[in-house]
């Protein structure tokens, strides 16, 4: 029962599974960072079609299942509309990093928006006293104190997408989850079937736990002092 | 638009006026464009032919696949939310407990299942038993493993045919939803007490209340109000991620509406994509919407209550003369003043414990001990004379004592 030996034999495809599973995670957190500041910026910006598209954006894809998101990019505007990404043989990985991006991008803008009611009234006030517009005010005054102040919850929107990253294996794209799935549906895999499990949830442990530990050391470290 | 100057911009003069109003139409035009070229896109493909839309206007469609598909994921997601608060609840106050052997584990509990991906957890129930079973029933847990299923399991319509144990997707879905969420629950639980001011928890030891009580009445009602919003969201999340339900055939919304109806109706995926996400949105909105509503009816009485609050806690209420008397409260009782607020009659309490009775209390530095004996000899006279040391034994020997 607890025979580690068929998942050593697989341990390359798991490892394969793995990397995949790194590869969109990491894209993804760099896209849904700089989304989710656009999307903020929309959301406090003076003009109102911005605002009325952040608000938009924001309600409508976090109250979507992330499987239903994943599943229209790849099925929906892959396969029926056809639209491919040029010059990629990959389409499906391309479309779950779209798809997992601008999911997170959403909580990333909700994280930040929180961040923003964080700065004092009177750090915005000398922004504009001093002469500043609104996009000088936003760049240099109040996005990075908005950005040190939610340091940790953005690490937990980070996580919970490395977490959410494994619904890229509906959509079509081959991580960790589907070749723990692949694994599991050989018919001669009888045995060991624990100590995959133990293996998958080692390797996100692995990939999570470090990722927490990460950003609360460096909220602590770059928490605005008031 | 934007006359009145907010926090991040002025009032807007007339060069940022005509400025705005040139980035209006610009943000219009973009966004105009992109939905033009989807729109096209659909056109050319041929998505708004009438066929593919008008399943959805089909009574049938809905009574036979949609709304069971619906009823399914409501099924789960409430199933789920109610285990997942009492795993919450548990573990949470697990975490808290005094006792490291109890701490410990539940902590180690915790941050696993909140470590992993709930799809992960979902396979784990949904494939693991059927493959271990069979070599669990040739051990000396054979029959063990038989009899929990046939007592307990098969709740859960899990089933368990010559040692191989079949769990149904519905019994997979709700054990991810639970496990994963209710960590979750069990970190909102526990830094929910844990923002409730130490204060409360002193005064409830002081008056004598111990570790289930300070806990039952004090820190846990106090401590719902303010976790309502994180527990909402929560439960949000939760009803979206019935979602995954799809990946392991649970015919739940997506499944039904998502593959049985572009199975049966011209592959119309998109169209069915567009409906399901509205059905989601909507729903999740009327949750969030509710649970603003409730914080805001929490709020509003919470504010009463502290009104009151001021009326004299501790002390019996000031009856004018001739009225009759208010009926007596239970002798050494705890009487709660509306919800939250505790307040006690000490000249009810026979025996008023005014140096606490947890013995954590006591050692803890933060107790502050040196108001200790002269409290007990100012306040509790009677008791003073009650334990007065007898008086010596009448000394038979002239010899002097050493």
């Amino acid at each position: 029962m607890f025979d580690f030996r068929p998942f050593f034999d697989n341990f390359d495809q798991i490892l394969e599974g793995f990397w995949a599973t790194v590869r969109l995670s990491a894209l993804a957190a760099v896209l849904s960072m700089i989304f989710g500041t656009v999307l903020v910026s929309c959301r406090v910006s003076p003009i109102p079609v911005l605002r009325a598209f952040g608000t938009g954006y924001v309600n409508v894809l976090r109250n979507t299942p992330l499987t239903l998101v994943l599943l229209m990019c790849s099925l929906g505007l892959n396969d029926e509309l056809a639209l491919k990404f040029s010059g990629s043989n990959s389409t499906y990985y391309w479309w779950a990093v779209l798809g997992l991006s601008g999911y997170t991008a959403a909580f990333v803008c909700e994280a930040l928006r929180s961040g923003i009611n964080t700065v004092p009234l009177g750090q915005a006030e000398a922004a504009r006293s001093i002469g500043l517009g609104f996009t000088q005010s936003l760049r240099i005054v109040i996005l990075p104190q908005a950005f040190r102040a939610v340091i940790a919850p953005l690490g937990s929107v980070l996580i919970a997408m490395i977490k959410n990253s494994t619904v890229a294996s509906a959509a079509g794209y081959a991580e960790s989850a589907s070749v723990m799935k692949d694994i599991l549906d050989q018919p001669s895999f009888t045995s060991g079937a624990i100590p995959l499990f133990i293996g998958i949830a080692a390797g996100f442990m692995i990939l999570t736990l470090p990722t927490g530990f990460f950003f609360g050391w460096l909220h602590k470290r770059m928490a605005v002092v008031r | 638009m934007t006359k009145e100057a907010t926090v991040l911009f002025d009032a807007p003069g007339p060069r940022a006026r005509a400025r705005h109003n040139i980035l209006t139409v610009v943000a219009a035009v973009v966004f105009l464009a992109i939905l033009g070229a989807l729109v096209w896109r659909f056109n050319e493909k041929g998505q708004f032919a009438g066929k593919l839309w008008s399943p959805f206007l089909k009574w049938e469609v809905w009574d036979n696949l949609i709304l069971p598909g619906l009823w399914n994921t409501l099924k789960a997601a409430a199933l789920g939310t109610v285990l997942a608060l009492l795993f919450g609840v548990v573990f949470g106050l697990a975490r808290l407990s005094d006792h490291w052997w109890v701490r410990i584990p539940a902590g180690i509990v915790v941050e696993f299942f909140r470590a992993i991906p709930l799809l992960i957890l979902i396979f784990l129930a949904f494939f693991i038993p059927n493959k271990v079973s069979p070599s669990v029933a040739d051990s000396a847990f054979g029959t063990f493993q038989r009899v929990l299923v046939d007592n307990f399991f098969s709740i859960f319509g899990v089933e368990i045919n010559a040692g191989v144990i079949t769990v149904p997707a519905f019994a997979a879905v709700v054990f991810g939803l639970i496990m994963y969420n209710g960590s979750v629950l069990a970190e909102v639980v526990r830094a929910g007490v844990q923002s409730i001011p130490k204060g409360q928890a002193e005064a409830a030891y002081s008056i004598g209340l111990r570790k289930n009580g300070v806990m039952r009445l004090v820190l846990l009602p106090q401590a719902v109000t303010v976790m309502m919003p994180a527990i909402v969201s929560q439960i949000v999340v939760l009803l979206k991620d019935t979602a995954l339900g799809y990946i392991i055939a649970y015919p739940e919304l997506l499944n039904a509406a998502f593959r049985q109806v572009p199975a049966n109706y011209d592959n119309n995926k998109l169209q069915a994509g567009i409906v399901v996400a509205v059905i989601y949105i909507a729903i999740n909105m009327s949750v969030s919407r509710f649970a603003t509503w409730l914080e805001a009816r929490s709020r509003r009485s919470r504010k009463t209550e502290a009104k009151t609050m001021g009326g004299g806690v501790g002390a019996p209420p000031r009856l004018p003369r001739g009225a009759p008397p208010l009926p007596r409260p239970p002798r050494g009782r705890v009487l709660p003043v509306g919800r939250l607020v505790i307040g006690v009659y000490l000249s009810e309490v026979k025996h008023p414990v005014m140096a606490p009775t947890d013995p954590r209390m006591r050692d803890d530095s933060w107790y502050d001990r040196s108001c200790d004996p002269p409290l007990r000899l100012l306040a509790l006279p009677h008791l003073r004379s009650r334990r007065r040391p007898r008086a010596a034994a009448p000394q038979l020997s002239h010899r002097r004592r050493r």
